[in-house]
């Protein structure tokens, strides 16, 4: 299968996290805006909402250091081969380079479609993305959170400093996720309105032949196909996984129309 | 003033008792006016001694002319008539003695609880006008009797009875009001802070020792007085949630570099989301009367009193803390170098990523609905 059932709870446990922190930062950083003070006063002021706020990103540092966890027992306990290089690596190689280029092309009536491997260059991006962004906005918020601990050994300025990063990182990530990362993964025609396969771990063999032909071919090459295609989840997961994916794009959807009404809206 | 109301009490009751004696003397005039006159309240009013006579004093013989001359009360009150001289209620004709002291013939003593100037009914005699829509507009004055009745001064006469809460007259004035325009006047802006001060005496002595109070006395009307930041009429509890979380733009009325910068950081964010009234707004830190420049040894934004006034709410701040900069400028390069290259850097790094993948995705977009709709005409399937 493509995703382990652990990667799905992950994902779960990401997208949860995130639009909880999406919604509870956003009245923070836009907190004058019409919509942020209705929303605090509805769930009982800055204090519910603080509160949240860091439930969410306890919960998400939990979550980051179980998959940190993860990719040390997969590399070096399990001495799993492709974890850091090669095909199934999520690190950047030449090959997604070209792909880039090959697929910019494609979009103009230049060349063909490239034949993408398990991990396409824009999926590898959207997950060193949500790295970097933990650490970065991770860090500068827990600056804050513990700012008198933290002024022990950082300079006066750089609690200045971590409110514009976490709150400019914040806002990168949000308007990211809640538009490109929504259109390119689950409402590109391809997948249109949702790819399951974050939800359900596998995908059928046309689906999976036409959005990553280099890998079908390396897999059916080495006879692991079925395995590789797993078994059909039963119908009262795919509709749950719909219920719940539908809820969280519209969420996140919502979210980035505040977001940009506040942002532009002044 | 005050021999004169207990003369005047003493009179009034023992023209209690002798009331059918008084009565009687009136008699003839009462005959006719007993329908507005009620021999027994009058009696025990404070001008009950008086004749009928004594006041409408035009009037000898019996039948008078339809018309008789108004009394003139200014005959007896001197005083007061001469306060009312170039006051903003000169116009004898618009506002007569009666229109708030209330009936002629039942004045009551100013301590008693009858009387329409009352300390605790006196809002409600000036209201009777000032508490009238047309009339605030007429005049182009603020309609203040709502405004003052829910205030700290209106609750604390109307709900707790308190003689010492501020009353309408306790900053204006009785008889010689005077518009807050005229110098003369003790709600003209320079005078404000001694009249608040007749009650509020340690406020006002802290206030004056700060920057504001320092300005207003040499002379320099832009600085505020109490009036600018509690308001007039609509004053509230300071400490209370409502006056907190609308307060800080108070003080960006004049700062407005400061409270343009305060926005920035996440004391005001917190602050204007409400449910959190104790983040720091303005005077948490530099005090709220007695505001004192940085280079003030006792200012509490001094430096070497940054620690104690932080961690007044911040436990646990220390030194390196202190140094926080809670009006820091991160679109100022010159006074704030680093925050302004870290917000420029995450700035392009939000423009870029995005930049680049918009366009990215919209190309895609297009494309791949180009290829699905081709692939599907190939199949001879529906465009969908």
């Amino acid at each position: 299968m493509r995703f382990t059932r652990a990667q799905r709870y992950m994902h779960a446990v990401l997208f949860t996290t995130f639009l909880g922190l999406a919604a509870t930062g956003l009245p923070m950083r836009f907190s004058e805006s019409f919509w942020a003070r209705k929303f605090a006063s509805g769930v009982g002021g800055f204090g519910t909402i603080i509160f949240f706020h860091k439930f969410f990103a306890l919960v998400l540092t939990v979550a980051f250091l179980i998959h940190l966890k993860e990719v040390f027992t997969r590399a070096f306990v399990r001495r799993e081969k492709g974890i850091f290089w090669g095909k199934t690596s999520m690190v950047a190689n030449w090959k997604d380079v070209k792909d880039l280029f090959g697929h910019i092309r494609w979009f103009l009536g230049l060349g063909p479609k490239p034949q993408f491997e398990r991990y396409a260059y824009w999926e590898k991006f959207d997950y060193w993305a949500v790295f970097w962004g933990m650490i970065v906005i991770g860090f500068s918020g827990y600056a804050m959170w513990f700012a008198p601990f933290f002024a022990r050994f950082l300079p006066g300025w750089a609690l200045n400093a971590v409110l514009v990063i976490h709150s400019e990182e914040g806002l990168l990530a949000i308007l990211f996720i809640f538009s490109i990362h929504f259109v390119n993964t689950h409402l590109r025609p391809d997948s249109f309105p949702m790819d399951m396969v974050i939800f359900t771990g596998v995908e059928s063999e046309e689906e999976f032949k036409n959005k990553r032909p280099e890998e079908y071919q390396r897999v059916a090459a080495q006879r692991k196909l079925e395995t590789r295609l797993g078994v059909q989840p039963p119908l009262w997961l795919l509709n749950f996984s719909k219920a719940v994916g539908y809820t969280a794009i519209f969420i996140g959807l919502l979210l980035l129309v505040l977001t940009l009404s506040a942002y532009f809206g002044g | 003033m005050k021999t004169a109301s207990s003369i005047a009490l003493a009179l009034g009751t023992l023209l209690v008792f002798a009331t059918p004696r008084v009565a009687m003397a009136e008699a003839d005039c009462l005959e006719c006016h007993g329908d507005k006159v009620d021999a027994s309240t009058f009696g025990a009013s404070l001008h009950g001694s008086l004749k009928c006579g004594d006041c409408h004093s035009t009037i000898k013989d019996y039948p008078h002319p339809d018309q008789v001359t108004p009394v003139k009360c200014e005959s007896c009150h001197t005083g007061e008539a001469e306060g009312l001289v170039g006051s903003v209620h000169a116009n004898r004709a618009e506002h007569p003695c009666t229109s708030c002291h209330g009936d002629a013939h039942a004045i009551f003593p100013k301590g008693d609880p009858r009387s329409a100037v009352y300390p605790l009914n006196i809002p409600h005699t000036c209201g009777a006008c000032h508490g009238n829509d047309d009339l605030a507009k007429k005049h182009g004055l603020p309609n203040v009797y709502p405004l003052y009745i829910d205030s700290i001064h209106g609750f604390a006469l109307s709900k707790e009875g308190l003689l010492v809460a501020a009353n309408c007259q306790s900053c204006h004035g009785s008889h010689h009001i005077l518009s807050h325009k005229d110098t003369q006047s003790p709600t003209y802006k320079a005078n404000v802070p001694k009249t608040c001060g007749n009650c509020h005496a340690g406020i006002t002595a802290d206030y004056m020792g700060g920057v504001h109070g320092k300005a207003v006395a040499a002379g320099h009307l832009d600085a505020p007085v109490c009036s600018d930041c509690h308001t007039a009429h609509a004053i509230e509890q300071p400490t209370a949630a409502a006056f907190r979380m609308q307060s800080t733009p108070i003080c960006g009325n004049c700062h407005k570099d400061k409270f343009s910068t305060y926005r920035d950081t996440f004391h005001s964010q917190l602050g204007s989301l409400g449910g959190y009234v104790e983040t720091a707004r303005c005077w948490d830190c530099h005090g709220a009367h007695n505001v004192l420049p940085a280079n003030d040894p006792r200012s509490p934004i001094a430096p070497a009193n940054l620690i104690k006034t932080c961690g007044r709410c911040h436990e646990g701040a220390n030194a390196s803390f202190v140094q926080y900069q809670p009006h820091a400028n991160a679109r100022n390069r010159k006074l704030n170098p680093a925050l302004y290259y870290i917000r420029l850097f995450m700035n392009l790094l939000l423009a870029g990523v995005l930049t680049f993948f918009v366009i990215h995705t919209i190309l895609w977009l297009i494309r791949s609905r180009y290829q699905q709709v081709k692939t599907r005409s190939a199949k001879g399937g529906k465009n969908g």
